[in-house]
């Protein structure tokens, strides 16, 4: 049976190009770049132009970009990073995420709270915007970092960070103090957004292969000169001590090509699939009935498109959506591991009984106007299916 | 011993079935078929036709899971003889609930008194096993069931055969609990007419009217109805 992919935030299918620009590094240039011998430098000499490409696209210095294993440990190294590099020039350190994070922001910010960071959570809007003036009044001299997400998975919805970076510098400014630093992780971003962390106003950043058409687990932590981070991976010093491990070099260059394919397509691709997922939005509010749309629609990311679907349950819908060839994902409780439903959905105030019912879209290249007049009328069918099963009808909510 | 052995080679398969080679599922091929394939639910129109003499609903929405048992009992030999459900919840939920009711119907119907003693784990074995996760959350089947026999004694006047569970009684004399408010509210109910429509609440015990209507007011508030 064909497929009809629509999960391309959860990850993306790696393109040809990547693919043969990696192609050598796996048999024939297999050398550890810290070897003196020609093999060693010939791969040390790949991942610095890797390197040195990245940082074009950036519009950064080569020696700013830490090639990690993927954007949670980017993540993890930007917040422990700096965390534990700073916590003696406070007293009582402090980070503040927003409440709509991934986990992997979530997590590694409890496991500082457990260590002894205040750790402070941003409220976002019913739209999903994070509340700046929250955001001003929080900003303290103990806050070491601040890290807001740049585009959310689930609901696609876009944060607006140079207008966080301008708080910030504010804040620094008066105070005459060079904290809190900034990082956003922009792994959802990267395929559609302007990613300049000096445009953007950021002095971290993160990144990652396995959402723009490159290899999984492979990533950058983009970090600023005079910024410092502890490592969190102890070993043979690679990655100027921040990162060690031998290096993925394969990874690193296929990371590279994606990120320059898609940075160059952005615009493109963007409006292609802005036109492809209003279509989509448009479609399923018109043949649906009970159905509503989750997150800001102006700031947010071009591919996505993210339903409430009353008296439906998330999980049986993924089922039975996949049955009918389509990959789609929820943020259904029943879906989840540890059966809570999504912290996104909760966050933006909508109650369990219709979190339960969610739906995330999200389109990518191989999308087509006619996969997405399939995905439509599938759905209204087991839309239909399943409400005929459901002892319950709830009422929208205006 | 025999006991222990179906108990072993009962993990054994659910664990290969969540692990299958070649196109693997989340769930066993059980939970599949009656999720893709429901039987005996109550078909969008069929509420006006059906002949049932017992109603039970279990679940909330706010937790993702409602179940809805419809049963037909012959009064002489208390054996269900025709039922129907209907479920709000995931695959794992709809599929037990299904399952369920084709384990009353079976060999010319299940006695009340043997179909009330069904377990979550009775159903999960015929289901050929559930990923540990879902053993708590999903089978809500056998409390729905329950719910729909405790209907049937009370249409049928037998007051003293009806065991109320995990909710506050309210009406202690017609031993009407918290749950079948709630369920009359999500069934339509607005006032304490209409409640006591479905349930008689307040009949057998009037001083707790104004407990029933208070939680009609709550609610109603809670699922905006």
């Amino acid at each position: 049976m064909k497929r009809y992919y629509f999960d391309y935030a959860a990850t993306t299918p790696m393109r040809k190009e990547v693919l043969k620009a990696m192609q050598p590094f796996w048999q024939k240039q297999f050398g550890n770049p810290s070897s003196l011998y020609l093999e060693g430098r010939i791969a040390k000499q790949t991942i610095e132009s890797a390197r040195a490409k990245v940082a074009n696209i950036l519009r950064t210095q080569p020696k700013e970009i830490i090639f990690t294993n993927g954007g949670t440990e980017s993540v993890n190294l930007a917040l422990q990073g700096t965390a534990h590099f700073y916590r003696q020039q406070f007293s009582h350190p402090k980070i503040i995420i927003s409440s709509i994070e991934h986990p992997a922001e979530l997590e590694t910010a409890k496991a500082l709270r457990e260590e002894g960071f205040e750790t402070v959570y941003l409220k976002v809007q019913k739209n999903g915007l994070i509340d700046l003036e929250q955001l001003k009044q929080l900003i303290d001299e103990q806050t070491i970092l601040v890290s807001i997400m740049y585009a959310n998975n689930e609901i696609g919805v876009i944060e607006p960070i140079p207008k966080i970076a301008q708080i910030i510098k504010d804040f620094r400014q008066k105070h005459q103090t060079a904290f809190p630093f900034f990082h956003t992780d922009a792994c959802q971003a990267a395929g559609y957004l302007d990613i300049q962390p000096n445009k953007l106003g950021v002095d971290l950043m993160s990144l990652n292969g396995g959402k723009i058409y490159g290899p999984k687990a492979t990533g950058i932590l983009y970090k600023r000169e005079g910024v410092e981070i502890k490592p969190i991976i102890y070993g043979g010093g690679q990655e100027k001590n921040y990162r060690s491990g031998t290096e993925n070099v394969p990874g690193i260059i296929g990371f590279a090509t994606a990120l320059e394919l898609a940075q160059k397509e952005k615009e493109k691709e963007s409006q292609r699939l802005k036109f492809l997922r209003d279509y989509l939005i448009k479609n399923v509010l018109e043949t649906i009935p009970k159905v509503f749309v989750n997150g800001d629609l102006k700031n947010r990311l071009p591919n996505n498109a993210h339903f409430t679907i009353l008296d439906v349950e998330g999980e049986a819908l993924v089922l039975k959506l996949d049955e009918y060839g389509i990959a789609a994902s929820t943020g259904s409780a029943c879906h989840s591991k540890s059966l809570q439903p999504s912290h996104v959905l909760q966050a933006i105030g909508l109650p369990n009984e219709f979190i339960h019912g969610s739906l995330r879209i999200t389109l990518g290249k191989d999308t087509t106007k006619k996969d997405i007049n399939y995905l439509t009328q599938t759905l209204k069918k087991v839309v239909q299916e399943l409400r005929e099963l459901s002892p319950i009808s709830l009422k929208l909510k205006s | 011993m025999k006991k222990t052995s179906t108990q072993k080679t009962n993990k054994k398969k659910k664990e290969a079935d969540v692990l299958t080679k070649g196109n693997p599922w989340v769930y066993s091929e059980t939970v599949k078929d009656h999720f893709l394939h429901p039987r005996n639910f109550m078909k969008a129109g069929e509420e006006e036709k059906f002949q049932y003499n017992g109603v039970g609903m279990i679940g909330s929405p706010v937790c993702g899971d409602v179940m809805k048992f419809w049963i037909l009992v012959d009064p002489k030999t208390e054996k269900i003889k025709d039922a129907r459900w209907r479920t709000f919840g995931c695959a794992s939920a709809i599929a037990s609930t299904s399952v369920l009711s084709e384990m009353i119907l079976r060999n010319g119907g299940m006695t009340l008194e043997k179909a009330r003693k069904i377990t979550p784990n009775d159903i999960i074995k015929e289901l050929g096993g559930l990923p540990d996760i879902k053993y708590h959350c999903s089978v809500l089947g056998d409390k729905a069931l329950r719910d729909a026999i405790n209907d049937y004694y009370r249409r049928t006047g037998q007051y003293d055969k009806i065991e109320p569970e995990g909710s506050r009684v309210i009406d202690k004399v017609l031993k009407i609990t918290e749950k079948d408010i709630e369920k009359a509210v999500l069934d339509g109910a607005k006032t304490l007419e209409e409640v006591q429509e479905k349930t008689k609440v307040g009949l057998g015990d009037p001083t707790c009217i104004p407990l029933v209507e208070e939680l009609i007011r709550f609610y109603r508030e809670k699922y905006n109805l």
